[in-house]
This record gives structure tokens, sequence and C-alpha cells, in this order.
């Protein structure tokens, strides 16, 4: 015999269960249906080609290669330098800092989540970028060997390219990753920090035999948490990325522009179906990707159970 | 190896509050010495301040003196680090690093310590297996995690890392609480067998366990709540518990205490 109270909250649990799958597989379902008559008459390779000429719906022309470029190169940019930074914050506020500095220390973190993404594109583009440009030049000038640091399509001193949006994202990206990974450092179990303690172990040994083992798994989802973000970020990037239709140089001095910089700024022109349809495969793309991502972080996070 | 423990007019606080009052007693190399008393009586805390593992509680500190083999484990010039080297510590409830295989975790000490020759490293996890008396039923799975084995298994596991590093000093914290009683059997033969080799100082809430591994016993008890921990009595095992000198102890002991 089942109460009705159970009954119904268990329709009503069910309920929002099922409503999130439906929501996602509506979305995809909408963007594959939008996007399919425009792939149907995309008169180059959707996925080789470099063009994007979509304003003539008689003639479409679109490709995403150099999107995927520009949206990959600038987050793995963004990825290699905010994890090791955000692992030595939220190592010194679980391990190292006095509980009052910590807690402060923290919320400023967090605020850093808060400032609206218009504010970073302007503050990377007429602020960040000048400042860096020595920098960059330097890259350039002594490590432009090294095809990744060579002469981009773009010019290194505008500073609209892939390094400066990877720094500006890498600073987004930073809390996220920073308040996942320390929540997870916290609840290390004190056994096994007491353990490593009464084998001798110094603090940065108990870090490196318990904290990290423990909270590697949280570690890598807390990163790819970071990653998702900083493939979707719109706006500080349409703000930065100089435009160009030059033959990237697959150098992190190259402009250009991310999936979802594209699709912003062309959403001034979506006033035929088959041309919104070329911006929405885009848009399939990144969602695939992001999708991607997360079922990575998924499989990296379950692949350690037998030591969980 | 086997150093005497001597511990002088010990006093114990966390933060404002004392915990322990004035205890002073000795331990005799190569002999287990039993700490008993009710919950909240500082046994523990007594226990955890002869390796300085209190002080990780934020805010504990201590006066008074524990010398080890006559050096004072609490001068200036000594690293709780190099303290809690000598003198090895197993839990309440058994604590294998989960990430390591049992290899792995019996070594942890010794590759702490700077230890990188493989050979010396697979010995030591031999013998130090065969000192816990877990060599013969995970001899065939170094490589599987120590997450894997059984709680008493594990408890074993954490006491042969405690003594690969060939520590002066064995301190037990309740090592049995969380074990069924065949494990816990185990676990006291095992005590009876390191004492040979080890001084060992063993927390336990079991009275017939601290009758039957123990020769030296001393009772905590203390006054009331909120008031600090006392060192009732120590004295030889049997003593106390068939002729002890205080009443408080024979009412423990007996079972008469509230």
């Amino acid at each position: 015999m089942v109460r009705p109270g159970d009954r119904i909250f268990r329709s009503l649990t069910s309920g929002a269960g099922v409503f999130i799958v439906v929501l996602i597989a509506a979305i995809g379902i909408f963007l594959l249906l939008r996007a399919i008559p425009s792939l149907q008459r995309d008169n180059v390779n959707f996925l080789l080609s470099r063009d994007w000429v979509t304003s003539d719906p008689a003639n479409l022309r679109f490709g995403i290669i150099d999107l995927l470029w520009v949206t990959v190169a600038t987050s793995v940019v963004a990825l290699v330098l905010a994890t090791p930074v955000a692992l030595g914050i939220a190592l010194f506020l679980t391990q190292y800092a006095p509980r009052k500095l910590a807690r402060s220390l923290a919320y400023v973190v967090d605020l850093l989540a808060a400032v609206p993404s218009i504010i970073f594109g302007l503050w990377g583009i007429q602020v960040l970028a000048p400042q860096l440009l020595p920098f960059a030049e330097w890259l350039n000038e002594y490590l432009g060997w090294i095809p990744i640091f060579a002469l981009g399509n773009v010019s290194t001193g505008g500073g609209g390219n892939i390094f400066i949006s990877g720094v500006v994202l890498a600073v987004m990206i930073l809390p996220i990753i920073t308040a996942v990974s320390r929540e997870i450092f916290e609840r290390t179990p004190t056994a096994h920090v007491e353990g490593a303690l009464a084998l001798g172990a110094t603090k940065w040994e108990v870090v490196r035999t318990t904290v990290l083992p423990f909270g590697k798994a949280g570690f890598i989802s807390a990163a790819m948490l970071g990653l998702g973000r900083a493939l979707g970020e719109t706006i500080a990037l349409t703000t930065i990325l100089s435009a160009t239709d030059a033959q990237p140089n697959y150098t992190i001095f190259d402009g250009g522009a991310t999936f979802a910089s594209r699709i912003a700024l062309g959403s001034a022109e979506f006033n035929d179906n088959l041309t919104v349809g070329a911006y929405i495969a885009a848009g399939l793309v990144l969602f695939l990707i992001t999708f991607a991502v997360n079922a990575l972080a998924r499989t990296v996070v379950a692949g350690k159970k037998e030591y969980a | 190896m086997a150093k005497r423990i001597d511990v002088k007019d010990l006093n114990i606080y966390y933060g404002k509050f004392q915990a322990v009052d004035g205890v002073t007693l000795s331990v005799p190399p190569r002999s287990v010495t039993a700490f008993i008393g009710p919950s909240g009586c500082g046994k523990s805390t007594v226990l955890r301040s002869l390796n300085r593992m209190h002080e990780v509680t934020p805010g504990a500190s201590c006066d008074g003196k524990v010398l080890l083999d006559g050096e004072d484990i609490y001068a200036s010039t000594v690293d709780p680090v190099s303290v809690r080297r000598t003198i090895g510590m197993v839990f309440q409830r058994p604590n294998p690093f989960p990430t390591m295989s049992i290899k792995d975790n019996v070594v942890a000490g010794l590759r702490l310590a700077g230890t990188k020759n493989k050979k010396e490293l697979n010995e030591v996890a031999e013998r130090s297996l065969r000192g816990a008396n877990l060599w013969a039923e995970v001899k065939d799975r170094l490589d599987k995690p120590g997450g894997g084995l059984s709680g008493g298994q594990q408890q074993r596991l954490c006491i042969a890392r405690a003594i690969a590093v060939q520590p002066d000093v064995l301190l037990m914290d309740e090592p049995c609480s969380a074990l069924d009683p065949i494990s816990t059997l185990a676990i006291e033969d095992l005590i009876t067998e390191l004492k040979q080799q080890y001084t060992i100082v063993i927390v336990t809430h079991n009275m017939q366990q601290a009758a039957r591994v123990s020769d030296q016993t001393a009772f905590f008890n203390l006054a009331g709540v909120g008031q600090p921990g006392r060192l009732v009595e120590v004295d030889g095992t049997e003593k106390i518990f068939s002729n002890p000198t205080q009443k408080a102890t024979e009412d423990y002991i007996s079972g008469r205490f509230g």
C-alpha cells in the first residue's frame, strides 16, 4: 500500500528528473532540425572549410575549421594558465592559510566570478593587452622558432589574439576551478591526514600523500568545468579577438573568432532561416564539444573507482 | 629501538580549556602499557601528546616534560616531524591510504624518509607484513589497494606501516574498537609479539583487553564535567586488576562506575 503523500512526492521528483532529460534532448533536436536544411545547401565542406559566407541564402558557404581552432586554442591556453594557479590557491586556502584569512581570500576569489564578462573583455583588450605586449613580443622573438609562438595572422601589437584571449579566459575560469577544488581538498579525511603525519610526514608530504590523491579526480572535473566555461565564453572574446579572413598560422598570436563569438557577431544578419541555420550548425558543434568534454571528465573521475 | 618514556607533570590544553592535569608516569622499554578510563578522561589526549600528534588540533598546547630515553621531545630544538618518525601510531579506525596499494602503504613511511631502493623497499614490506601477521593473507595481492582488505586486515596493514620505519615506540589509540572479536584477538596476539622489540602504549576501553595484553596499566579519571582529566594510578596490570590502591580504580574496574 502506497500513501498518497509518497505517491505525490515520487511523481514530483520523477517529473523533475524527466524534465531535465527532455530539456537537453529538446535543445539538441532543435539545433539539429534548424541546422540540417542549411547544411544540405552548404556549398563547401562544413567541417573542413575556412569560408564563412552566409549573407546570401542562395549561395551558402560556411565551414567551422577556423572556429574550431580558435575556440580550442583559447580554451587550452586558458586551462594551461588557470589550473596551476587554481591548484595553488586551493591548496593555500585549505592547507596553509590561517582560517580567518582563508575565509576572506576565498570570498575575494568568488567575487572574481561575479564580474560581468563584458568587463573582462574591455579590460582584456584595453588594459591587459598593452601591458602584456612586451611579453608577447619577447615570446615571439625568442621562442618564435617553436611553431605555436610564431607570428600570427593578425598584428601582435593589436592584442586581439588567442594569447590575450586565453589569459583573460584563465582569469575568468579561475574562480570556478578554485572553488570546486577547495571544497574537495577540504574534505580530505582527517584519518588519512593524521595517518601521514604519524609516519613523520611534513606539511608538503601530507599534501602529496593524502590531499592530492584524494582530490585528484575532483580537481580534474573542476578543470573540466572551467574548460566548459571557457569553450562557451562569448562576449569577452567577441570584444577581444580581431576578426580576420587570413589563413591561421596555428600560433597563439592568431586572431579570428570562436564558435560563440562568430555567432554573437552574426546575430545582426539573423533574417533568413537558412542563414540562421548556418550559425545554428556551428552552435551544434560547440554543444557537442562541451558534451564531449563533460563526458571525458566523468570518465576520468570514474576511472579510479577501485581506489575510491 | 625500544626506548623508555618518562612523562613529568604534563598539562594539556585545548585553547583555554585544560584537558589533562599533571600526569606523571614512566613507560619501560619492551613492555605494554595500557591507558584505561571513562570517555573524556584524557587518555587519548595523553597518548597523542607522546608523539606530538595533539598539536595538529588547532589551539592545542601543553607544558611539562615528555622524555624519550631522557631527551625532551618538546625541547624547542626538536622538530615534531622527527618525533613522529621515531614514535609510530596506530589509530582507532584503520586508515590505510586509499589511493595506495598494499605494498605502497607499508613502505609509505620509508618513502617519506627518502628510501628509493626497490629491493630494500620490497624487503621491508615483506618483513613488516610478516611482523604484522598479514604476509600470508596478502602476499599474492600486494599491488591491490589497501582499502579492499577487511577491517581487521586493514588495521594490521596500518600496524605493518607503523613498524616498517622501525620506530622506538608504538602508540595505539583503541586499535580494536572498530573490529570484530576474531580480528581483535589477532591484533592482541600481535601486540604480545611486538613487545619483544617495541615499547608499546595502548589506549583501550576494553578492560579485559588491558588485562590480557598489558604489563602495566594506567587508570585515568576526571572529577566532573568540564574538569581536566587526571592520572589516578599506574601500576603493574595484575596489581591494578586485583588490588588497586585507589578506590576510584576499584570502582571502575569492577563496573561500579557511572
